[in-house]
């Protein structure tokens, strides 16, 4: 069962790259664990830490001004590559309940979904602006699931698309699986034609 | 007659098994494939909520990602080896077959599907796995899916699935002498970008399309998903049909003939209209060698690295540039290498080592490089070795190695190092992806075993033209 979200509020992160591919989410070397928690010390790793296992200083969640972050704003075709759940379980595990980019993988967009964390999609110009915005640090938004929009504290507020069943099953926590079973009968029938067809 | 459909519209149709406006279509799916490390979570999800595999016959599993290819008798990673045996104790206890590390059916999942004849035109076949969309080649409806959904597979043998959008790929005209597949789908990528097909289920279509053998096809499906695409087909002929005829999970006799006649009606039905089109002319398509940390970055062998003043975004191009080492306006041709890998779910079938081996038989790997060969199945192993492909190979100085993943992803040993640079038959040339700092340039089998020899990229066209 998906804890259920309705609205969240949190420090912005801005990651102004696009093209980031779940390879750099999370390297190939840390997916041979049999479990979907404790990715989160690996998210980003290459770009986080150098050979040696020391921070970048250079890298912005290494910046202290940004630990509290929750909200990931970043660029285009975010989550492309491979299709490892590892990503959002990385993203999450790190305390990212919300994604916020222009366009994602399609893979990527479906996994987050499935996790509960919110893939927003915003225009271009939009980011870039709170991009700069949160250069400090101190940039905070709101993203209201149900009412579909994203505001800052300076009152400047944005309407996103997400599909109606997406959100429904967000805002009330629903199992996938659950929900398909109640279409057993139907699954069977399918079957079964299939098997005379 | 009906109104014209697509291939897309006609396999997704026969699958719906429940429909309703405002939501997506759930799906029927005929062939799920797991492999070791999408997987697990997935059965831990099936344990804790008390439920089971639905249909245990329509999955099958392989080792791949992970697995070393060589000295396979001893695994000397305990959280692969821990990661493999929780695959074997998954498809025991859910009843799943296995092709296990030992067996001969093992290898890559994306080339045993299809040499098994487990892959047929008009399925829907779903994996854990980007690359799902090379059984596209064979007219099927294949895409890559995350754990949550390979969970749900399990369960209920279906999907959820918004009825995609179609995009036609339309390859025009001929494709050049010593022209490959690979180095078609890269133009093909280079052209539209990494994003042409987000949202979308391609098919390609037009004359060089349908002059490709299945193999070739595979490599060009295969890389659907680096366009952007989950999933790329191309409608079914008599080449799919007599690839098909006599694999083993096909039926024989007038049960397969019933059977090829209904693949060739799944075939788009002339006139069929597509929500986008674009055009490319095959022979327009030269030798491909990427140059940047996306697969859409790449030039053809004779260009060069772009200019920073042509650039859309400077600052991307840049960073790519200097992770790669590279100058802008560097010709492809400057490029020293000291890797070459070819393998991979692209790249590693029997008429890839075949062309490879022609080029390579008779000379040496230059001084500078490692260059390795991993056949992308046991079977495409075997085959290779009673053909002595292995042996011109290893005369050459390549390692001739197991099947499996191996450097396209190095989750294995097979990794390159910092620093290092490859050329690679594989699919990916993101950072990192063949070991951490290392640079990775795809070009096709050919493209790589001339770098091999040559230690630098060589239009491949001029190479033969020399060697013959």
């Amino acid at each position: 069962m998906l804890k259920a979200i309705e609205t969240h509020t949190g420090a912005v992160l801005p990651l102004n790259r696009s093209h980031v591919d779940t390879d750099q989410i999370i390297p190939k070397q840390f997916l041979k664990s049999i479990k979907r928690t404790g990715f989160g010390q690996f998210l980003f790793y290459h770009w986080r830490f150098d050979d040696d296992g020391n921070k970048r200083s250079d890298f912005v969640l290494n910046d202290p001004k940004f630990s509290d972050a929750t909200i990931l704003l970043t660029g285009e075709n975010f989550g492309c590559g491979s299709s490892r759940e590892h990503a959002p379980w990385a993203l999450m595990d790190y305390g990212f309940k919300v994604v916020i980019a222009p366009s994602y993988a399609d893979i990527f967009y479906n996994n987050a979904l499935k996790n509960g964390m919110i893939p927003v999609i915003l225009d271009e110009s939009i980011i870039q602006d709170w991009m700069e915005k949160a250069a400090d640090g101190k940039l905070t938004l709101t993203v209201d699931l149900k009412g579909q929009h994203v505001s800052d504290h300076n009152g400047k507020q944005v309407d996103f698309d997400i599909p109606a069943y997406h959100k429904e099953k967000l805002i009330n926590g629903w199992d996938d699986i659950a929900l398909t079973l109640h279409h057993e009968d139907k699954i069977t029938q399918y079957e079964k034609q299939k098997r005379h067809a | 007659m009906g109104k014209p459909t697509t291939i897309i519209e006609k396999v997704w149709d026969k699958h719906v098994i429940h429909q309703q406006t405002g939501r997506p279509d759930l799906l029927y799916i005929d062939l799920h494939l797991i492999h070791e490390v999408t997987s697990p979570q997935a059965f831990e999800g099936l344990r804790l909520a008390n439920r089971t595999v639905r249909r245990p016959d329509l999955t099958f599993a392989t080792v791949d990602h992970i697995i070393p290819t060589k000295n396979r008798d001893v695994i000397k990673d305990d959280i692969a080896r821990l990661q493999m045996e929780a695959l074997e104790e998954n498809c025991k206890e859910f009843n799943i077959p296995l092709a296990d590390i030992y067996h001969p059916d093992q290898g890559i999942v994306h080339i045993i599907g299809p040499e098994l004849g487990l892959t047929q035109p008009g399925m829907t076949i779903v994996c854990g796995d980007s690359h799902t969309s090379t059984h596209g080649a064979f007219g099927a409806l294949a895409f890559g899916i995350g754990t949550s959904e390979v969970e749900h597979v399990f369960a209920t043998q279906s999907l959820w699935q918004e009825r995609p959008k179609t995009l036609n790929v339309k390859v025009e005209g001929e494709l050049g002498v010593g022209i490959t597949a690979k180095d078609l789908i890269l133009a093909i990528i280079a052209k539209f970008g990494t994003q042409v097909g987000t949202g979308y289920v391609i098919e390609y279509t037009g004359e060089a399309i349908r002059n490709l053998s299945m193999e070739e096809r595979m490599t060009v499906c295969n890389m659907s998903i680096e366009a952007g695409a989950r999933a790329g087909l191309i409608s079914p002929d008599e080449t799919t049909v007599e690839y098909l005829r006599g694999k083993r999970h096909v039926p024989i006799g007038e049960e397969f003939d019933a059977l090829a006649e209904e693949w060739l009606s799944l075939a788009t039905d002339e006139g069929a209209e597509y929500d986008h089109t674009v055009t490319i002319d095959a022979s327009e398509v030269e030798p491909q060698v990427t140059w940047g940390t996306n697969p859409a970055m790449g030039a053809p062998v004779s260009g060069s690295t772009p200019s920073l003043d042509e650039a859309e975004y400077p600052e991307d191009l840049q960073r790519a540039l200097d992770y790669m080492g590279l100058e802008p306006e560097q010709p492809i041709t400057n490029i020293l290498i000291d890797h070459v890998f070819i393998g991979s779910c692209t790249n590693a079938r029997m008429s890839d080592l075949r062309r490879a081996a022609t080029l390579i038989e008779g000379q040496k790997v230059h001084e500078n490089v490692r260059a390795i060969v991993v056949p992308g199945s046991f079977n495409v192993k075997m085959i290779a070795e009673k053909e002595g492909l292995d042996q011109v190979f290893k005369d050459a100085g390549f390692e001739w190695r197991d099947a499996g993943c191996s450097m396209c992803l190095a989750m294995n040993d097979d990794i390159v190092p910092p620093g290092g640079r490859c050329a690679s038959t594989s699919n990916r040339n993101f950072e990192g992806r063949q070991g951490n700092g290392a640079r990775t340039h795809l070009v096709s089998p050919e493209m790589a075993a001339a770098a091999a020899i040559e230690g630098k990229f060589v239009d491949v066209r001029d190479y033969v033209a020399s060697v013959v």
